[in-house]
């Protein structure tokens, strides 16, 4: 494509800022999507520090090392620092990274407001973090945040109020942004069923973030206003419901788990496709079993809530409601498959990282299914197997496709391949302890384990053990990842090519690598053959 | 480059963002200390952040207005801004909705099992002996003392004839500008800007009144919960609904609009209209029903 020479001479019309003016007044979509990587990545941190103190206290039966009202503080700030710092500001930032390059766009739709996203996200957890010294200690109650038992806590409860609103806020942004680039800015010719799978499942994606932040905003704004200005939401004394907290938080709870894995799904439809050396089977299969699962996403949030007490039709249509996702995600399933059959398959990390992801994932989806079935869930509600079935989602599901896509991408990014070694390593160690350390919190789950508690019955004792070393085994192995990353932007010799796989598709591909400052100046033309997918016009 | 054709447009760096990243971060910072009431430092924190974020509105849509002035902004770049407008009030709606969705819970589902109702007879005859569901309640203990409650038809009816005129005289606003007439442009601009005050003066006076005579208050149950927090908020966007249009009444003066280019106009017209239809709402379930 000619058109990837001439985007140089465009560049000098804008001036190209340093330091930190380049990082704090960004109004580029690859410098903010930078940001939110590396934020991603140092939450990834602290989270995984606190899941460390979990493991830790957990090695064997007894009290070791905290009290248990620490290690509820850091149950409940593992959770809230994954999901809200380090998944999905992974996702905004290789939206922000990959969706411009991927229709034919110079930037965001809104550069400035993409700014203002991600800087919020900081103050954000400056907030949260902070509760940690505050009288009264981090939040305890889970971060589902339940009341009346999160309102009984010290002075965080504000501070974790307002962590969720500038947080919201700040996902609210980010996806109104994705959302407008996406419909707004593609480059003639991008159709809307010509895009990649990744910018389809982001454009479901955002839609999902901008119905259901607000909900939670809501509801944590009627904890601050039962705490602190006596209202009655959730006070049965005045006429209110606790319950109705938990409807009101699973309606953006629920959502909320398909924000965390969608973009997933679409990072894995490009890169099996790359290294099988096929074009995505059922593209338009997967754009809608995508919608579907957002679409039902919307009906299910009581499964979470079974055993709280529902009418019984309640209890039966939520769970029949739920059971019907397994046929749009089980049609993803067989497409990433039949896309790698018969396909001329090679396996460099993003490949090992994305097939790992497949057979990881689909575990945490049966697990998922068992769960719904509300009989059997009255058994398993709060107990170690529902720990092991969102973690078999949320780790080896959706961290996992962030790292195939960071391997995929890096060399894009920084122009250096990384290394292949390395990069191994960090699989092979990642995939087998993250099964040593979730695995057996299956069979803790079904003897009865319940989550959340810092002591346990011995009987429990060598599969906590177990477990344990998984942890910390794949705690150290992320380190390998951050060498692979340092190593990749700062001393990796070898360059990369512009179309870095062999047998990558699409418009990312045809830039320079690294790309120019602004990605396309003048919209690209497009070439069928060259999407993603092949041509599916016909 | 803006100007040329088929090259899109893309902002310089700007220093707004941060601002306003730290200036929320100040205030929401002030607001948790003060309700925690540690020491007293959070009231003039929160202020400061107030005033910071003011201040920022002033500076980034300055610089907005000046770009667009300037003629900087293609027509890919309007499409954006109102794609965003219109998502921002989708989110509005959301966040309404989780209101709402209390409002309709407490009534069709908690407050009749408290009383005995369904799965909620045991609950009824072990904790809550004696109480008989109603509405309005404040529960069965009866939270915050007797009240009355307000009849929808008085000052509820006055104000929704005042924000459904103010739908009108917006849109004969909007036709003026499309028209090319500014005297009457700005005549029932000032019209809207007047009923929306005159909105909430009402509600002003309807609060003072639940407060002092009826004993109607935030603390009264969950009606008094739900009364307040709903209408507290649609309160809330008529004030910001109501700076909005001050501002565009200046820019209107000022001249800053074209018969074809005046999305800021419309962006506010199209936020009134929402807090409008967020009133009928309001005045069906929680004053009629």
């Amino acid at each position: 494509m000619a058109h990837a020479a001439s985007q140089d001479h465009h560049d000098d019309h804008h001036d190209k800022p340093t330091g930190l003016r380049r990082w704090v007044m960004s109004t580029n979509h690859k410098d903010i999507g930078t940001l939110y990587l590396v934020f991603a990545l140092i939450m990834f941190f602290i989270g995984g520090a606190f899941a460390m103190g979990i493991r830790a206290e957990l090695f064997e039966p007894g009290m070791q090392l905290m009290q248990p009202y620490f290690f509820n503080e850091l149950t409940t700030m593992h959770a809230l620092v994954m999901i809200f710092g380090a998944i999905m500001p992974a996702f905004v930032g290789l939206a922000n990274w990959m969706v411009p390059m991927m229709i034919g766009a110079p930037d965001m739709a809104l550069p400035r407001m993409n700014n203002l996203s991600f800087w919020l996200l900081p103050f954000a957890f400056t907030l949260l973090l902070s509760t940690f010294f505050l009288p009264g200690g981090a939040p305890a109650a889970g971060w589902t945040m339940y009341p009346p038992l999160v309102l009984q806590g010290g002075d965080g409860v504000a501070f974790l109020i307002f962590f969720v609103h500038l947080s919201g806020i700040s996902s609210i942004m980010g996806a109104i942004n994705i959302i407008a680039t996406i419909l707004n800015m593609r480059a003639p010719g991008m159709d809307l069923l010509k895009m990649p799978i990744f910018v389809w499942t982001w454009l479901i994606t955002a839609f999902l973030l901008i119905a259901v932040m607000p909900v939670l905003a809501g509801a944590v704004t009627m904890l601050l206003t039962d705490k602190y200005f006596g209202t009655s939401f959730f006070n049965a004394a005045g006429g209110g419901d606790p319950v109705l907290y938990q409807h009101i938080f699973w309606f953006f709870g629920h959502p909320e788990v398909y924000i965390m894995i969608l973009p997933a799904f679409g990072i894995i439809s490009e890169v099996i496709p790359t290294f099988s050396r096929k074009p995505l089977f059922g593209y338009k299969a997967m754009v809608y079993a995508t919608a579907s699962i957002a679409f039902l996403s919307f009906i299910v949030w009581a499964h979470h809530m079974f055993t709280v007490g529902m009418p019984l039709g309640g209890e039966l249509f939520f769970m029949y409601a739920t059971m019907v996702i397994a046929v749009p995600t089980g049609v993803k399933v067989f497409n990433w498959v039949t896309t790698m059959w018969k396909g001329s398959l090679t396996f460099e990390t993003p490949m090992l990282f994305a097939v790992a992801f497949v057979i990881l994932f689909t575990i945490g989806g049966f697990s998922g299914v068992m769960l719904a079935l509300a009989p059997a869930d009255f058994q398993y509600q709060d107990s170690y197997f529902v720990v092991a079935h969102f973690h078999y989602v949320l780790v080896t599901g959706a961290a996992f496709a962030i790292m195939a896509g960071v391997y995929y991408w890096l060399p894009k990014w920084t122009g250096r391949m990384y290394s292949e070694t390395l990069g191994k390593w960090h699989f092979w160690l990642s995939v087998i302890s993250v099964n040593v350390l979730f695995f057996p919190q299956h069979f803790l789950g079904l003897a009865g384990m319940p989550r959340r508690i810092p002591d346990y019955n011995v009987a429990f004792a060598s599969f906590n053990m177990i477990s344990s070393i998984g942890g910390f085994v794949f705690g150290a192995s992320q380190l390998v990842f951050v060498a692979v990353i340092v190593h990749s932007v700062f001393f990796a010799k070898k360059k990369a090519a512009d179309r870095v796989w062999e047998g990558a598709r699409g418009l990312e591909w045809t830039l320079p690598s690294p790309p120019p400052f602004h990605s396309f100046t003048t919209p690209p033309v497009i070439d069928d053959s060259q999407l993603a997918h092949g041509d599916v016009s016909h | 480059m803006a100007h040329q054709k088929g090259v899109y447009f893309i902002p310089h760096n700007s220093v707004w963002p941060i601002v306003a990243a730290v200036s929320l971060f100040t205030m929401l910072f002030g607001a948790a200390h003060w309700l925690n009431d540690s020491a007293g430092i959070g009231p003039p924190i929160f202020f400061c952040g107030l005033a910071l974020v003011i201040f920022m509105f002033f500076g980034w849509f300055g610089s907005v207005i000046r770009e667009s002035v300037h003629g900087n902004y293609n027509g890919q770049v309007d499409t954006s801004f109102r794609m965003g407008m219109m998502w921002f009030i989708f989110s509005e709606v959301m966040f309404f909705g989780a209101f709402f969705g209390a409002l309709f819970y407490a009534r069709i589902f908690s407050v009749p099992w408290l009383g005995g109702e369904g799965h909620g007879a045991f609950t009824n005859y072990f904790l809550w002996k004696g109480y008989t569901s109603s509405w309005p309640t404040n529960g069965p203990e009866g939270i915050g003392g007797a009240f009355q409650i307000m009849s929808p038809w008085g000052i509820p009816l006055i104000n929704t004839l005042i924000l459904l005129t103010s739908g009108v005289t917006i849109t004969v606003a909007h036709h003026a500008l499309k028209e090319g007439h500014q005297t009457r442009l700005l005549i029932f601009q000032a019209l809207t800007v007047l009923l929306g005050a005159f909105f909430l003066y009402m509600q002003a006076h309807e609060y003072i009144e639940a407060y002092t005579h009826f004993n109607l208050t935030l603390h009264s149950g969950i009606y008094g919960t739900t009364f307040f927090m709903l209408t507290g908020f649609h309160g809330l966007h008529v004030t910001l609904g109501t700076i909005m249009l001050i501002v565009i009444w200046f820019r209107c003066k000022k001249g800053h609009f074209t018969k074809d280019n005046h999305f800021a106009f419309e962006a506010v017209a199209w936020y009134w209209h929402f807090v409008d239809v967020v009133w009928l709402a309001l005045f069906l379930f929680v004053y009629i029903l």
